[in-house]
């Protein structure tokens, strides 16, 4: 490893504070970057919030099917060890070398001897409210939060345990087959040494029953959004069916109920937005609907509608155009139940235009809001690290995931709302910062994985087990699971069948490992979701139990079948059939593979030199990594260039001014300005790229790539925009009066339009930034010139999270916020007034529903951010860009800074437009993931590659002119003439070369002829 | 063949976009017909013009080569 320059020594481990998807993100990240981790969490299992959603947005995937794998995979890392049930008591020394005292509460189970099997809670005769379903059902007091816990551990909840209250019963201890129960337990101490902190204590969800309008706990039939997640939660209160919880009646009407304890002045209430109910809102409604195959009336009644993130907009417009979703702009009165002792409910509510109306429902949901967890001001002050005025951990835009005690970092909701992608790029973010801190001490303390050597029964005759998954109810209320796994009982070689309600769960890997073991299975096969997302997990498991990870095969019967046939369930039975006889068939036929070692360049080349390239680069130098950054334009700076503020008021010119002499001044980074990229080529650990670099052809060799490009203003042509000169964009008009302060000086009245060219059919998508920078500006004007008229002319406010204080703050300052229709916008024209020509501005107040005319004397557009096209870049490293023309991550949710394509990473505006604080955040988390491939020692490369039989080759040369990855070439073999040979390292599987081949002499290992053949043939028969 | 009868269909479908496609149909519950099987490829350029005249000897109706 390249060392760093500090002598300074560190301790090359981490602890993360709090196992949810931000915790649990940050440790699996710090554990890749090389040191050892210990995940502290409160809980006795990690999972978190995200463990307790339905299905997540705007991807609409099941929440546990993408955040099980990661529970699984940090369960069994062996760089990570969950403390569970355990709180941070007291941290003391500097950064690089913290001593913790970590206090952990007894479980009253023996940790090693537990087994799961859920025999002391099928024993335990007390029954509580189970928090994790919200209460809305009960628990045993011997108890796992919920099946796919990490770790699958029982525990004896002491507080309401009948032997710890009445001094009897010990059910437990007595039924227990494996001797775990321990009633004896007591809290532990543990001191740990940490060279880093990552804070990631997540949310609470707000508490309604403060609030008299909602009539929350009075009736149950208005629930909150979280526990509506649990009742469409297949393994939830009522199993995923969409009943209310007074009658179990099937629900027709819902209504959702927004900003429920956010945006709200009232005593109890946040003032802030709490970010997520939006959209989450949208796609309960979306799911719910779902549920009820269209018969549900589905209503939202809202203030403003924040659909700020990437794809939410367009996941709106289908929910309101498509799904039948209604929106109802308005304020609500009062939620009560119809007439005394009615199920149903009556929604009070003043629309738009004034007038009170009323509306009943089977079901109300109130989507709560979040706020920092309850114990946060104790923790604060524990830990020594300030919060902000809305109690959560201050942070600065520009520094987004430090605390303010060094060594300290934190990442997720507890430094104020954000959903998962955030939390997620945050969490990795935060583990970059740990690594840039712990880079002298990295593998210091971390273990290396072995795996017991593979048994040999791979080489005898086929004994293939089969797992079919019922994913809760995403294959099972289509698909007849024990039906398929009878059927599979007799295919030919299959000497073991099971089904699970998850077949990811840590559990079932378990399992798994002991089927193997116990009937000597020699190759599995998973029907469940698409290999794309867990074929390695399950590759992993097998492994573990000592068969090869390459037999191992997949049945797509959730994604391609139970998905998309929901109203067929006898043919998607049939078809789940067929689909994992073909796999049975290809599982059979399928050798051991080892994979292989390539060369790995430990440099990296950022494409971008704004403030996420120049972020990326500086922190990837400080881990010890050589960094080029390539910048097209003639000074670092980027769009930051422009900007004086953030919105929290520090200033960026500052910033940008120490960002870029750190850049420049680091030995290990090489800036390259006026470079035009011509071509990439290669792949994970040895890329070559040749740029111009002012004029002048230049080469450079890198092991990761990272996409920092950037995005730019759209220039419109409508608003007289280019026509006349008090029509401007963006900075444009701080720039002006900055230029001329008489200009401010004599000005009346300034007019902001919002979303031009944003949020219109050309370009469906929300650009973020310009309701709080328009909102920000309007602020800075009016504090300099009390008496400026200033109107915002907006669609729907979008001051997301803590920014709302700004918008707060800008209505009582007295600037004046109109909202217009998209198919009503305003009309700008020129007029002459006392010898001057100003600007008219006409257009519909909603609140006195008529049309007025503003005269003004500047209009700022806020412009819609657009990309750069980049569909060259994109090209040259085979990545994908959405509809819109950002380049499009792996994976929405939980992947938002990679791509599919290893060794590639992405932050800032080619993105997705985001503000400063969020752009820092993605570059350090781009930068973690990027040490993560650099800090091996090697890549491990595929072994599904091409294989030449050099005796049927012919030396045509068909395969060296079909290969588009350069992995083929032919050479000389003396008495024979030209001969192919296959390049494995740069091979990617794909099998041109041996579909061109006219000798039939090339073969694709783990896809040859043989076994396509076979999966062919087993398909083309009938069940 | 009689009136009953419904076409099934061998699709092969490149791993890294159709194979990617079909899995997004999923998530977006798109409903189509159940009478397609899917034989996953690292690449659409992988299937051999053997391998499409296997499936309709093996008794698919049709072929679809998708990549």
């Amino acid at each position: 490893m390249m060392g760093n320059s500090e002598s300074k020594t560190v301790t090359g481990a981490v602890m993360v504070v709090g196992g949810g998807i931000a915790g649990t993100q940050a440790a699996l990240d710090a554990a890749e970057q090389g040191f050892y981790v210990y995940l502290v969490e409160k809980a006795p299992s990690i999972g978190g919030m995200m463990a307790q959603l339905d299905k997540t947005f705007p991807t609409n995937d099941c929440s546990m099917c993408i955040l099980s794998p990661k529970l699984v995979e940090s369960g069994r890392h062996l760089n990570i060890e969950l403390l569970t049930m355990s709180e941070v008591d007291r941290i003391e020394g500097d950064a690089g070398n913290f001593s913790v005292t970590v206090r952990e509460r007894p479980r009253y189970v023996d940790f090693e001897k537990c087994i799961a099997c859920g025999i002391c809670s099928e024993k335990c005769p007390r029954k509580v409210d189970d928090e994790f379903n919200m209460g809305l059902n009960k628990r045993k007091a011997a108890y796992v939060m919920y099946p796919q816990a990490v770790p699958l551990k029982y525990l004896i909840d002491g507080e309401n345990c009948i032997y710890f209250q009445k001094g009897k019963c010990k059910a437990c201890e007595k039924y227990c087959p494996a001797g775990a129960v321990d009633l004896g337990q007591k809290e532990k101490t543990h001191t740990i040494n940490v060279g880093a902190i990552i804070l990631a204590a997540g949310s609470k969800v707000f508490d309604p029953s403060v609030l008299d309008t909602y009539g929350y706990g009075g009736h149950p039939n208005i629930v909150t959004s979280l526990e509506f997640e649990r009742i469409l939660s297949a393994s939830g209160p009522f199993e995923g069916h969409l009943v209310r919880p007074s009658d179990r009646k099937e629900c027709k009407r819902i209504a959702w109920l927004q900003c429920v304890g956010s945006r709200d002045t009232h005593e109890g209430s946040h003032t802030y937005c709490s970010g997520v109910c939006c959209t989450y809102a949208i796609k309960e409604a979306v799911i719910a609907r779902e549920h009820a195959k269209d018969s549900l009336d589905a209503a939202i009644f809202y203030m403003d509608m924040r659909t700020y993130g990437k794809d939410f907009e367009r996941y709106y417009n289908r929910a309101k155009n498509e799904m039948g979703v209604r929106f109802i702009r308005s304020r609500v009165h009062s939620v009560g139940p119809e007439r005394l002792g009615s199920p149903d409910l009556r929604i009070d509510y003043v629309d738009e235009k004034g007038s009170v109306l009323s509306e009943t429902f089977d079901l109300v949901v109130l989507s709560q809001g979040l706020e920092a967890p309850a114990d946060i001001a104790e923790m604060a002050k524990r830990l020594q690290i300030d919060l902000d005025a809305s109690k959560f951990v201050q942070t600065s835009s520009l520094a987004p995931v430090e605390t303010s005690r060094p060594g300290i970092f934190v990442c997720g909701f507890v430094a104020g709302p954000k959903d998962i992608p955030s939390s997620v790029i945050d969490a990795s973010a935060a583990s970059g910062a740990c690594a840039a801190l712990l880079s002298p001490a990295r593998g210091t303390l971390t273990n290396e994985k072995t795996y017991p050597p593979e048994d040999p029964v791979v080489n005898d005759a086929p004994k293939v087990g089969v797992f079919v998954c019922h994913c809760g109810l995403n294959i099972a209320s289509v698909v007849d699971v024990p039906a398929v796994r009878e059927y599979a009982r007799n295919l030919p070689g299959v000497a073991y069948v099971a089904d699970n309600l998850f077949t990811c769960s840590q559990d079932t890997q378990k399992l798994i490992r002991e089927a193997i073991k116990e009937h000597g299975l020699n190759r599995v096969v998973v029907a469940a979701c698409t290999p794309r997302t867990h074929e390695p997990l399950f590759q992993e498991t097998i492994r573990e139990a000592g068969i090869n990870r390459y037999l191992f095969e997949m049945a797509n019967i959730r994604d391609q079948d139970s998905w998309v046939h929901q109203n067929e369930p006898e043919k998607a039975t049939q078809k789940a059939k067929d689909l994992l006889r073909m796999a049975v068939a290809k599982v059979a036929l399928l050798e051991p593979l080892e994979r292989m070692r390539a060369e790995l360049n430990q440099g990296a080349l950022i494409v971008g030199g704004g403030v996420s390239g120049m972020t990326a680069a500086l922190n990837l130098a400080e881990q010890g990594f050589k960094t080029y950054l390539l910048e097209s334009a003639g000074e670092l700076g980027g769009n930051a260039l422009k900007l004086k503020h953030t919105w929290k008021g520090e200033s960026v010119p500052e910033f940008l001014g120490g960002l870029r002499e750190r850049v420049m001044s680091h030995p290990l980074i090489e800036v390259q300005l006026h470079a035009g990229i011509k071509s990439i080529q290669g792949f994970v650990g040895q890329f070559i790229t040749t740029a111009e670099v002012a004029g002048v052809p230049r080469q450079f060799e890198h092991g990761v790539v990272i996409i920092a490009s950037g995005a730019e203003a759209y220039k419109p042509k409508e608003y007289l925009y280019g026509k006349s000169d008090r029509v401007v964009l963006w900075h444009e008009l701080e720039e002006l009066f900055e230029k001329d302060p008489r200009k401010l000086e004599e000005a009346k009245s300034v007019v902001f339009i919002q979303c031009v060219g944003s949020r219109e059919p050309d370009r469906p998508y929300c650009s973020k930034i310009c309701c709080t920078a328009s909102v920000k500006e309007a602020i800075e004007l009016k504090e300099r010139k009390p008496d400026l008229q200033i109107y915002v002319l907006y669609r729907d406010l979008r001051t997301y999270g803590l920014r709302e204080e700004l918008y707060t703050k800008a209505r009582s300052l007295g600037i004046m916020f109109i909202r217009f229709p998209v198919d009503e916008k305003p009309v700008v024209e020129t007029v002459r007034e006392n010898g001057k020509e100003l600007l008219s501005i006409t257009v519909r107040d909603h609140v006195l529903d008529r049309p007025v005319r503003i005269t003004a004397d500047y209009l700022k557009l806020a412009t819609a951010i657009v990309p750069k096209g980049e569909k060259e870049l994109a090209g040259f490293l085979n990545i994908p860009l959405n509809q819109d023309g950002f380049f499009l991550e792996a994976h929405m949710k939980l992947r938002p800074v990679e791509f599919a394509v290893d060794g590639i990473f992405l932050c800032g505006l080619a993105h997705y437009p985001k503000p400063l604080d969020e752009s820092i955040a993605q570059a350090k988390a781009a930068a973690a993931k990027a040490a993560g491939v650099l800090s091996r020692p090697y890549i491990e490369v595929e072994p599904v590659v091409s294989s030449v039989n050099k005796d049927d080759c012919t030396g045509c040369g068909l395969c060296e002119k079909a290969c588009p990855f350069g992995a083929i070439r032919r050479h000389e073999i003396a008495g024979k003439g030209l001969r192919a040979e296959s390049i494995a390292a740069s091979c990617k599987g794909c099998g041109v070369c041996a579909a061109a081949c006219p000798q039939k002499a090339i073969d694709i290992v783990h896809f040859r002829d043989t076994q396509i053949v076979a999966a062919i043939r087993a398909g083309g028969e009938s069940a | 063949m009689n009136d009953s009868h419904e076409p099934k269909m061998l699709a092969f479908l490149c791993n890294w976009c159709s194979y990617a496609g079909a899995d997004l149909a999923g998530v977006s519950r798109f409903q189509y017909p159940p009478t397609v099987r899917v034989l996953r490829t690292m690449c659409s350029g992988r299937v051999d013009s053997l391998h499409m005249i296997e499936g309709l000897k093996s008794g698919f109706d049709s072929v679809l080569v998708f990549g």
